[in-house]
């Protein structure tokens, strides 16, 4: 087989098979399989690891609390409870890829939560001013951070430790000692305890399975039809298929009446999981498709050769700590939501460690330059499902710690190795 | 149109100080296009210095740069790139985490409205690779972090030579490799010249600049002792030329070779 390339001046180029066309080269079933089987043993794990875990963890613990793990009502509490987690996780992705972290996301969510519940309980301002409000509050943490750590060159471990304590003073002072805010919003509240209607979600769920599956085969026959490197097909359709299955699935499971009593029906998606689906198509068009995401990834991977290519490293740092610190506001927003108020405490505790978590368990690295935003979304429901799991089973608090930080340390210790063998598979 | 030979680059009385030291006197230099210019020199002859003067990393004292036999200023990066001067750096620039299309074009990526043209910087990227007969690589769509030394040389020279560039510098591309990826590396080197690119190459391997270049400027101290084509020289006159900055006939008038000292 050989390539003609179209267009450019002169007699088109020949390429061979020998060449580095090869990559241009038909699949059949087997040779797909051995593709994505060499491309896992060369340490590019992608989702693999966070979809085994998801796999393991739903058949552990329906083993173990069959009538109760996977009742509908569980499932509807399940997928709440990892909204803030998700968001706060994919905000932190934009972090890790440049290799940084913030420590500070976790508590920042909490101030931020505890701007909004004030404007609308102290000085009544309507929801989305409040909502705004806190936004704002989050992009102007982030940009302090962004500066301290981009600018000052303080290692943003130390300004985000420094953070971390100084912003639970902040709420602290906000709200006062002991003290909580009440969050009755009606559009803050219905985020993570209203549902939408049956057929919009059904409607929603198609709609994101089709779009999904038609971007994904319209691109690959594009590149086909130009000669690029596409691909198997074979991969491309069954990506879409489990999503769609997946996506049909979970509709299904929530849209069935999880009411408790026959009096009343409660069925369908959580408010808030439409508003991660959004998160995550904006995140993933930011990262995969932009030249700003493109940067992201290339300050990450090598800062020395960003700047020399001529990327403005120093803006790239800062705004990934105000996309943090953002999305850290709307986690907040949500978690209030979850819990119809906000506490000195919002956002402290294991919530960050939580995040971070998520994002690693999902695949992103901590030594940057390689992470997705759907990493968030897939470590942030390993993470809810250990939480809620270890909760139906009634475990110790000491050992649900434990449990957790091990799972943790699991998936770090998996980054690391997959690290190690994509630098030994250098041909 | 232009014809290999002339003059690309040529810089003529180029003088260059830090402080009180003069690192660069009277320099001459000239690329010609479809030629390797090889630069030679011992440590601390001025070779970074020169090559950073033509990068525009370094303003220059004194001395005239001529592009394409007009007068030019190279006052940044910027202005080099503009003119079409590609510089592949000893540390490659090359992000691990990127492909070869993306690194190529990084910093610099075609768009199509807010979005990326992911297509038609593939394809430019295959042409190039094409035009330049690479053919150690197994997909363009490669993340750099599997590539050899060798072939992220590769990678970081076709990166140079993606943007109609004119004049391409590699400084020591043969340093690190190994001698079946040093051959590639001196292939593609000629190919680059032959492809119409004036090539300058620094390297302190005799065999490799015997092997590709068509003339040899040697530094001695900041001078230029020589510039000569390869034919007429040897080994031991350019390692000569290097070391006390005459050879014979060669090179620098015995005092000035002295009173550099």
């Amino acid at each position: 087989m050989s390539t003609d390339i179209p267009g450019g001046k002169g007699p088109a180029v020949k390429l061979a098979d020998a060449d580095f066309a090869n990559d241009l080269r038909e699949h059949d079933m087997r040779s797909a399989v051995r593709d994505y089987r060499d491309r896992i043993r060369s340490g590019e794990l992608g989702a693999l690891p966070a979809i085994l875990g998801l796999t393991g963890l739903i058949v552990l613990f329906t083993a173990l609390k069959p009538e109760t793990f996977l009742s509908e009502g569980n499932i509807a509490n399940l997928f709440t409870q990892a909204l803030p987690i998700t968001i706060l996780a994919m905000g932190l992705v934009f972090v890790l890829l440049l290799g940084e972290i913030d420590l500070s996301a976790g508590v920042a969510s909490g101030v931020c939560a505890a701007v909004m519940a004030k404007l609308m309980v102290d000085s009544g301002q309507p929801w989305y001013v409040a909502v705004l409000s806190a936004v704002a509050v989050g992009i102007v943490l982030g940009t302090a951070i962004g500066w301290l750590v981009s600018v000052l060159r303080i290692p943003s471990f130390v300004v985000t430790l420094a953070f971390f304590l100084g912003i639970q003073g902040i709420t602290l002072w906000m709200i006062g000692e002991g003290g909580t805010v009440p969050v009755r919003d009606d559009v803050i509240v219905a985020l993570a305890n209203k549902n939408m209607p049956v057929p919009l979600g059904w409607t929603l769920a198609a709609l994101c399975a089709a779009g999904y599956a038609a971007t994904q085969l319209l691109r690959w026959k594009r590149q086909r039809d130009r000669r690029l490197h596409s691909r198997p097909l074979q991969l491309v359709v069954a990506q879409s298929a489990v999503v769609a299955v997946v996506l049909l699935a979970g509709t299904y499971l929530l849209s069935i009446d999880r009411a408790p009593s026959p009096l009343i029906t409660l069925a369908g998606i959580p408010w808030g999981v439409p508003l991660v689906g959004v998160l995550l198509i904006g995140c993933t068009f930011v990262l995969s498709r932009t030249a700003y995401g493109r940067h992201i990834y290339a300050v990450g991977g090598n800062a020395e050769a960003a700047r020399r290519a001529g990327i403005n490293v120093t803006r790239i740092r800062i705004s990934v700590f105000m996309i943090g610190s953002a999305f850290a506001a709307v986690s907040g927003i949500v978690a209030a939501s979850r819990l119809n108020s906000v506490a000195t405490d919002a956002g402290g505790g294991n919530t960050l460690l939580y995040a971070v978590g998520a994002a690693v368990i999902g695949g992103t690295s901590l030594f940057g330059g390689r992470g997705k935003a759907r990493d968030a979304v897939l470590g942030g429901l390993v993470i809810a499902i250990i939480e809620n799991g270890l909760g139906l089973l009634g475990t110790k608090a000491y050992l649900s710690y434990l449990i957790t930080g091990v799972v943790l340390l699991l998936a770090a210790s998996i980054d690391a190795l997959a690290r190690r063998r994509r630098s030994s598979t250098g041909r | 149109m232009a014809e290999n030979g002339d003059p690309v680059l040529h810089l003529t009385g180029l003088n260059k100080s830090f402080g009180a030291v003069h690192v660069l006197h009277d320099v001459d230099f000239t690329v010609r296009r479809g030629e390797v210019m090889a630069l030679v020199g011992d440590n601390g002859a001025g070779k970074s210095t020169l090559i950073k003067c033509i990068a525009g990393i370094h303003p220059t004292d004194s001395g005239t740069i001529t592009f394409e036999g007009a007068p030019v200023q190279i006052g940044s990066p910027r202005d080099a790139a503009a003119l079409g001067i590609e510089i592949v750096y000893q540390d490659l620039a090359l992000a691990d985490n990127l492909d070869i299309v993306q690194n190529m074009f990084l910093g610099r990526e075609r768009r199509k409205g807010l979005v990326l043209d992911e297509a038609s910087m593939e394809e430019a990227a295959r042409q190039t690779l094409a035009r330049l007969s690479v053919r150690t690589v197994k997909s363009v769509r490669q993340q750099v972090a599997s590539l050899s030394g060798g072939q992220r040389q590769t990678v970081a020279i076709a990166k140079a030579a993606l943007w109609d560039s004119k004049v391409v510098i590699l400084d020591e591309p043969t340093a690190a490799l190994g001698v079946a990826q040093t051959r590639q590396v001196l292939d593609l080197v000629r190919r680059l010249a032959e492809t119409g690119h004036g090539v300058v190459l620094i390297s302190h391997n005799m065999n490799d600049v015997f092997e590709v270049a068509d003339r040899i400027t040697a530094l001695y101290l900041g001078r230029v002792a020589a510039d000569v084509a390869t034919s007429d020289v040897t080994h031991g006159q350019v390692v000569e030329l290097i070391t006390a900055g005459r050879s014979g006939d060669l090179g620098l008038a015995p005092q000035t070779a002295a009173e550099s000292i």
